[in-house]
């Protein structure tokens, strides 16, 4: 029992399960699952679909948090890429067809590919610190978005744009998908090669980690190259999702629902070891969230106050020191980091 | 740790908001004081927020428009989303002499200065679009703007008349404005005032939808299956509705039909939705004020009394309407 309850990922799937149960009370048919035109239908269904930008955009940032970084930049990120991808859909001939559609997806993440080594270089070059070399992007960025979109939105009327992030295959959500072989990627990448020590070393004290022979300069740009894609991804399927670019409103504040996914799953900000399983569902505790606040009826004015506390007990409950002065009596006392 | 992350949050809400309002900023005075008029030609300092979305831009427009064919010399000044290029703007107005001042104040607070030197010099102050908060009324001629409230009741008296002789309960989901904002409280409002005459008009759900599509699309996802029964949804603004038209077809509805659809403000996409009959009814919140801001400019140049409160002329749209409106739409 008490091994069960000091398993980084406990408290969090104990959240998630309290949110779901809390739907099941208070919410109509908040677990029915059915076909609709073919495809699957339901509540369930939404929080896995619309959890997708968001664990993608936590998969980047937990890579780079591991390096003892942070990425600000990724929500503007997102604006360039779905504004761009709608801006060239618009002077397509044919947006209905495939081929080219793929292409201006490929010139999308192509450009957010550009802005991560840029990223890239500010910290692991130039040596500036990642919170203010990511704060430029994060500002600029959405400049640049603005400009490609004219500061209008931009509505695209393409069949194959919008399976991106509003279709199905197989009856299951595109996006969803997406994500899922996102996570697959990352997971083989980091688990499956010498990649995810190489980060956690670099976290932990990039000076040992060059001593030792370890490329620490390279990794640092890689991760933000691997954010900067993933945050493009991210912008493609919310732009697609409504068919527009609206590059106010894309990726506005997702950075810090990244970063609180990352942090909700077990990975410390100051680098190091990090947890892919962790963020991922942190991503959906917070989509999950945001869904039963709705389907609940918590009013307007109280939603966020609602989130709010329902993220200040998780952190609380994660948190080793706190939760041996509160509940001493569980476990022996132990000088434990709090993840 | 955390000072430093909310150190970067705060930097970066501030940074973004400044950006906000510079992205697509390029046409600062395209309206241009094209000069050689004689000393009768009123001269008008006008200072704009910033061009952060369509509506604005045709706000922009029409202002500029209108100086052109009234006659007026046009000082047309961009405040970028800047409360200080404002105030800057508007002292300049004040060394120029101009006769006539209109803005669009970017923020509520912090006029009380630069507004009473306005009114040392003699020279009458028009706002426009949005008001100030300011207990001192004398520092401004008037105000010319949307009356929120009566969007909201616009939106509610359709209603009524739309289930006028039935007597089945009406099940109503809103979707709401960004918390806070006047927009969104008085549309709000001014809806239930309406609808509250008769019980079986019931709204089951109200949410925000923080006025962007994706937001609306989203909500309206869960509405769908947390409320067994929706008749009909109300939109605080046409992008919502837009988002939460694909919701309601992806549920296997039809929009229009199924769930019957009311929006405020009749921006073009709203309008070719509203064409389209997948919604119902629009009430529009024009940007086209400048013709009645002209008028009032006049007015006050020419020392007429004019009332503290102009309402922007608006009208409302059916489907019919939006058809024949919708080729000479400008935004």
């Amino acid at each position: 029992m008490t091994n069960l309850l000091r398993h980084r990922l406990f408290w969090p799937i104990a959240v998630l399960v309290v949110l779901l149960a809390s739907n099941l009370v208070f919410s109509n048919n908040f677990f029915s699952i059915t076909l609709q035109d073919g495809h699957l239908y339901g509540s369930l269904i939404d929080i896995l679909r619309r959890s997708a930008p968001l664990v993608l955009v936590a998969l980047g940032m937990t890579l780079v948090i591991a390096t003892g970084g942070i990425d600000l930049s990724v929500g503007s990120v997102m604006a360039i890429s779905g504004a761009l991808a709608c801006l060239l859909i618009g002077d397509l001939s044919n947006p209905d067809a495939v081929g080219p559609v793929l292409l201006v997806v490929g010139a999308a993440i192509a450009l957010c590919l550009v802005f991560g080594l840029w990223n890239g270089f500010l910290v692991a070059v130039l040596g500036i610190q990642p919170i203010i070399a990511t704060l430029i992007l994060m500002v600029a960025g959405r400049g640049v978005a603005q400009l490609i979109t004219g500061g209008q939105i931009l509505n695209v009327r393409s069949e194959p744009y919008r399976v991106i992030g509003a279709g199905y295959f197989l009856a299951v959500p595109v996006s969803f998908l997406i994500a899922a072989a996102a996570v697959a990627l990352t997971v083989a990448l980091t688990r499956r090669t010498a990649l995810g020590l190489l980060l956690e070393s670099v976290g932990g004290s990039p000076t040992a980690s060059r001593l030792a022979g370890i490329r620490a300069r390279r990794i640092t740009i890689m991760v933000y190259v691997f954010a900067a894609a993933f945050a493009g991804v991210a912008g493609l399927i919310y732009s697609s999702d409504v068919s527009s670019a609206d590059s106010n409103a894309a990726g506005n504040l997702i950075e810090l629902n990244a970063i609180l996914a990352v942090v909700l799953g077990g990975t410390a900000l100051t680098g190091g070891r990090f947890s892919i399983a962790g963020s991922v569902l942190g991503a959906v505790i917070i989509t999950t969230l945001d869904i039963t606040a709705v389907s609940v009826g918590v009013p307007v004015e109280t939603t966020l106050l609602f989130k709010a506390v329902v993220v200040i007990i998780l952190c609380l409950a994660q948190s080793a020191t706190f939760r041996a002065k509160v509940f001493g009596r569980f476990g022996p006392k132990r000088a434990e980091v709090p993840a | 740790m955390l000072r430093r992350l909310s150190l970067a949050v705060a930097g970066g809400l501030l940074l973004t908001s400044a950006v906000a309002g510079c992205g697509a900023s390029d046409e600062a005075g395209s309206g241009g004081n094209s000069g050689g008029g004689g000393d009768d030609k009123i001269t008008l300092g006008f200072s704009q927020v910033g061009a952060e979305s369509g509506w604005r831009t045709a706000n922009t427009k029409s202002v500029q428009e209108s100086a052109a064919s009234a006659g007026i010399d046009l000082k047309f000044s961009d405040a970028q989303g800047k409360q200080e290029n404002q105030i800057k703007a508007i002292r300049n107005f004040i060394t120029q002499r101009v006769d006539v001042i209109a803005f669009s104040p970017v923020v509520e607070s912090g006029w009380g200065t630069v507004l009473k030197e306005a009114k040392d010099a003699n020279i009458p102050v028009i706002l426009t679009d949005r008001a100030i908060d300011d207990p001192d009324t004398t520092l401004y001629k008037t105000f010319i703007g949307s009356d929120f409230v009566e969007e909201g009741k616009k939106a509610g008296q359709w209603l009524v008349k739309e289930y006028e002789g039935k007597s089945d309960p009406v099940n109503i989901v809103e979707l709401q404005g960004s918390p806070g904002a006047a927009p969104a409280n008085d549309r709000k409002s001014g809806f239930a005032e309406v609808i509250k005459a008769d019980p079986k008009f019931k709204v089951v759900a109200s949410q925000t939808g923080q006025f962007t599509r994706t937001d609306g699309k989203a909500v309206m996802e869960t509405f769908l299956k947390s409320q067994p029964d929706i008749d009909v949804l109300y939109a605080h603004n046409d992008d919502m509705g837009l988002g939460a038209i694909e919701a309601i077809e992806a549920a296997g509805k039809k929009p229009g039909t199924d769930i019957k659809i009311i929006t405020v403000d009749a921006v073009k996409d709203g309008m070719t939705a509203l064409s389209e009959n997948k919604i119902n009814f629009i009430v529009e919140c024009s940007p086209l004020l400048g013709p009645q801001l002209m008028d009032l400019v006049k007015k006050a140049k020419g020392g007429e009394t004019i009332p503290q409160r102009v309402i922007t002329k608006e009208t409302t749209f059916t489907p019919e309407q939006a058809k024949e409106a919708l080729p000479s739409r400008q935004y």
